[in-house]
C-alpha cells in the first residue's frame, strides 16, 4: 500500500496524494511573506485602496492554503466547486445585505440623532474616577450639558 | 449497495486483501471509503464558512457605513499582536499539512512530532488571544452589553485614574471635541464593532479549542500507532478542519487590526 500511496502522486483514484516537502515549505514562505507584506501596507495610507489590498493578499494567501495545504489542487474537481460556491454565496449575502442597508442608513442616523439626548455619551467622557487619597484637585468637570447619565459615577 | 461488502471482495481483489484492516463494513473499498469521508468533511466545512459569514457581514455592513470609526476602533488593537498570531497559525498550518504526508508515508514519530508542534502553536495562540482579552477587560473595552463596559448605554464604565486609563483617556480625547449626536453615534457604533470584535475572535477561539482537543485525539492515536498508507483519514480530516481555522483568521487579521 505504500507504493500505491506514492504511485498516486498525478492520479486522482489514489487514496490521496503526497505533497513534497519542498511545496509545503515553500507555500509556508510565501504566507509568512505574504503576512509582513500585508502588515506593511496596512500601516500605510494608500489612497483608499486599503482594504482593497488586503482582501487581495487574504484571498491569496487563502487560495494557497486550500489549493496546497488542503490538497483541492489534486482533489476531486467537486469539493473545489462545492467550497468556492459556498464562498460565492457568503457574496452574494454580503453584496446584497451591503446595498440594503446603504438604502436606509440615513434613516437610522437621523433616528438616533433624535434619541441622542436619552444616551449617557450626549455628554462628554467625564474623567477617570481619582483616587480616594488624590483629594480633589481633578477639575475638568466639563460634562455640564445634559449629564444625567455622566454624573452618577 | 446491500450486498457491498461481498462485491468489493469480487471487484477489488488487486488490493492484496480479503477485508483491509480499516475498512468499514459498509463500504466497497479503501477508495470509496476515504471520499466519502472527505465528501463529508468538506460538506461540514462548506457550513462553517457560512456559519462564520453571518459574523463577517455584520462587521462589513458596520463597517461599509462607519469608515472612519472602524478606524479609531482598530487603532485599539495591537497590531503586533495581531501578526504574531498570524504567523503562529501559518506555521501551525504548515506542520498540519506536513503530517498529513507524515501519515500517508506510515513516518509515525514525524507524525507525532508535527502534531505535537501544531498543538504547541494552537496554545501559543489561545495564550496571545487571553493577554489581548485580558488586556481589553480591563480597560473597558467590551461590548455594549457587559456591566464593565465604557460603551454601557446604561451606565459606562470609568477607569480609575492611572489604573488601565490609557485607552479610555485616548478616547475621551477623540469623543469630547465632538457634538452630542457624533458623539452618542460614535460610542454606539464603537460598541458595536468591539461586540463583533469579541463575538468573531470569540467563536474562531472557540475553533482552535475544538481543533486543539482532536489534534490531541489524533495524537494519542497517532501514538497508538494506528496511522499509515491506508488508514490517514482522521489525520487528514483533522488537518482540513485546522486549515479551515488559518483560512478564517486569515481574513479575521487584516479585517480587524490592519484598518488605516
Amino acid at each position: 500500500m505504500t507504493a500505491h500511496a506514492h504511485d498516486s502522486h498525478d492520479d486522482h483514484h489514489g487514496l490521496g496524494h503526497v505533497l513534497p516537502v519542498k511545496l509545503l515549505a515553500g507555500v509556508l514562505g510565501a504566507l509568512l511573506f505574504l503576512t509582513v507584506v500585508t502588515v506593511i501596507t496596512g500601516s500605510t495610507y494608500l489612497y483608499g485602496f486599503d482594504l482593497a489590498l488586503a482582501m487581495v493578499i487574504a484571498t491569496t494567501k487563502a487560495t494557497l492554503v486550500c489549493a496546497i495545504f488542503m490538497h483541492l489542487k489534486w482533489d476531486k474537481g467537486f469539493h473545489a466547486f462545492a467550497f468556492v460556491g459556498s464562498v460565492l454565496f457568503v457574496g452574494v449575502f454580503l453584496a446584497y445585505t451591503l446595498t440594503d442597508t446603504k438604502q436606509y442608513q440615513d434613516d437610522i442616523r437621523a433616528f438616533g440623532n433624535d434619541d441622542a439626548q436619552n444616551s449617557p455619551f450626549a455628554a462628554p467622557l467625564q474623567d477617570p474616577i481619582p483616587h480616594a487619597h488624590d483629594g480633589d484637585d481633578h477639575t475638568g468637570d466639563d460634562h455640564s450639558e445634559n449629564g444625567e447619565g455622566a454624573a452618577d459615577h | 449497495m446491500t450486498t457491498a461488502s461481498a462485491d468489493a471482495h469480487g471487484h477489488h481483489g488487486d488490493h492484496g486483501h480479503d477485508h483491509p484492516e480499516h475498512l468499514a463494513h459498509h463500504f466497497d473499498t479503501l477508495e470509496q471509503q476515504f471520499d466519502s469521508c472527505k465528501l463529508g468533511m468538506w460538506a461540514f466545512l462548506l457550513t462553517e464558512v457560512l456559519f462564520f459569514s453571518g459574523l463577517f457581514v455584520a462587521y462589513a455592513t458596520l463597517r461599509a457605513n462607519n469608515p472612519e470609526i472602524f478606524s479609531l476602533a482598530a487603532s485599539f488593537l495591537d497590531t503586533k499582536w495581531g501578526a504574531i498570531n498570524t504567523i503562529v497559525l501559518l506555521v501551525s498550518s504548515f506542520t498540519a499539512a506536513m503530517s498529513v504526508r507524515n501519515a500517508q508515508l506510515g513516518e509515525t514519530s514525524k507524525l507525532k512530532t508535527n502534531l505535537i508542534i501544531t498543538l504547541l502553536c494552537a496554545g501559543a495562540f489561545m495564550g496571545i488571544k487571553y493577554l489581548e482579552y485580558s488586556h481589553k477587560w480591563g480597560a473597558g473595552l467590551l461590548p455594549p452589553g457587559m456591566e464593565n463596559s465604557m460603551f454601557n448605554p446604561d451606565n459606562p464604565w470609568v477607569p480609575e485614574a492611572g489604573h488601565h486609563d490609557a485607552d479610555y483617556l485616548k478616547l475621551q480625547a477623540e469623543v469630547n471635541v465632538m457634538t452630542p449626536e457624533e458623539r452618542v453615534h460614535t460610542m454606539t457604533t464603537l460598541g458595536r464593532f468591539f461586540g463583533v470584535y469579541f463575538f468573531l475572535t470569540g467563536l474562531h477561539g472557540v475553533h482552535v479549542l475544538i481543533g486543539m482537543g482532536v489534534i490531541g485525539w489524533v495524537l494519542m492515536r497517532a501514538n497508538r500507532g494506528e496511522f499509515g498508507p491506508d488508514n490517514f483519514t482522521a489525520v487528514d480530516l483533522t488537518a482540513l478542519y485546522w486549515h479551515l481555522v488559518d483560512l478564517v483568521w486569515i481574513f479575521l487579521f487584516p479585517l480587524l487590526y490592519l484598518i488605516a
